[in-house]
């Protein structure tokens, strides 16, 4: 076997212990093959959404629809990933470590992601549903996007140069904030019931059934495999960026320590020979 | 069946969102793994960072 085999295989094996586990793989291959399922369900087992009135009239969103099982499951996970983040601040403030750090920064930042795709996917639903893109006067649309505008702001100050604790701390204050939208977003149907376009909660008022409730159910689940595989990949991103960081600042560190030593000895060497001339070495050496 | 578009839009925008971040998050994880010893790439645990020793990662006042 050759060298250059032998060394990319090593770095090959290298490559997949920094990137998964076993456990992550798997998460990985359930999310994707339960994706393909979803699909399927969706869109093959699931009827159009249809009714017919007393008139006689077919009514109703038609296959429209099917956009619910991606709408709906990116709320969920926008909400999960700022709860986290919300909590995970929580437990820095409680325990000041670096492991709450990252969770809440790793959190929020895919929360950003599948917020801003609810806002699109319901922009794309609301045009055929409700014929139009986007409604200022929606309590729901709006405070959605105050929420998700309020994380990415999250996400910015923690671009911001700093110390790594002052950093953590002004993102706990962020997140607090925040977190207090998920509230004001989850319940703006209840609140301003006739401020929107969204109806109120189907789910909990048994409104979704059969093949439909089905199929919404696995789509949460698929949702929740896939938000558990991010994250995992994301929280070891964070932990990676923070080793590197540690790496450098120890290097710094080690050459400051490496340069004052080296001036010490300097200096000691020019009191013992205020000369200047160099002197003879000695054949023995202590 | 009808608003197609609509649905390829809708789906098209959530696959490529989330393949495209999960990309990103491997690529960079692949990076930065090569960049830190084998030996300190290991899942950190909360309980790492509270006790002393060498996993201890407090975030401290320090620059």
């Amino acid at each position: 076997m050759s060298l250059t085999t032998v060394l990319s295989r090593q770095n090959a094996t290298q490559d997949t212990q920094s990137i998964s586990s076993s456990a992550t793989k798997a998460l990985g291959w359930a999310a994707l093959v339960g994706f393909a399922i979803l699909v399927v369900l969706a869109f093959a087992w699931v009827p159009a959404d249809t009714r017919i009135t007393d008139q006689g009239d077919v009514v109703g969103q038609f296959d429209a629809v099917r956009l619910m099982f991606v709408h709906v499951p990116s709320a969920i996970l926008a909400y999960t990933g700022f709860g986290i983040t919300f909590l995970a601040s929580l437990g820095y403030l409680r325990w000041r470590t670096d492991w709450w750090d990252i969770m809440a920064a790793s959190a929020a930042e895919i929360g950003v992601i599948f917020g801003v795709l609810t806002l699109v996917t319901g922009s794309i639903w609301g045009r055929p549903t409700w014929q139009t893109w986007w409604e200022w006067g929606d309590v729901r649309l709006v405070t959605t996007l105050v929420m998700v505008l309020v994380f990415i702001g999250y996400l910015a100050v923690r671009r911001i140069p700093a110390n790594a604790a002052v950093k953590a701390r002004r993102s706990v204050v962020i997140a607090l904030v925040g977190a207090a939208n998920i509230v004001i977003v989850n319940r703006s149907v209840d609140w301003w019931e006739n401020r929107t376009l969204h109806q109120q909660s189907t789910l909990l008022a048994r409104k979704i059934r059969d093949e439909t409730l089905f199929t919404l159910t696995f789509a949460f689940v698929v949702g929740a495999t896939l938000f558990g595989w991010l994250l995992l990949h994301r929280f070891r991103v964070g932990y990676l960026e923070r080793q590197i960081t540690e790496q450098e600042v120890q290097k710094a560190i080690a050459e400051r320590q490496a340069e004052s030593a080296a001036h010490d000895t300097g200096s000691l060497t020019q009191a013992s020979n205020p000369t200047g001339q160099i002197q003879p070495q000695s054949k023995t050496s202590p | 069946m009808t608003h197609l578009g609509y649905l390829i839009a809708g789906w098209s925008v959530t696959v490529l969102a989330v393949v495209g971040y999960a990309w990103w998050v491997l690529a960079r994880l692949r990076s930065l793994g090569r960049r830190v010893p084998a030996n300190r790439q290991r899942w950190m645990m909360p309980d790492d960072l509270t006790d002393d020793g060498n996993e201890h990662t407090e975030l401290s006042e320090q620059p």
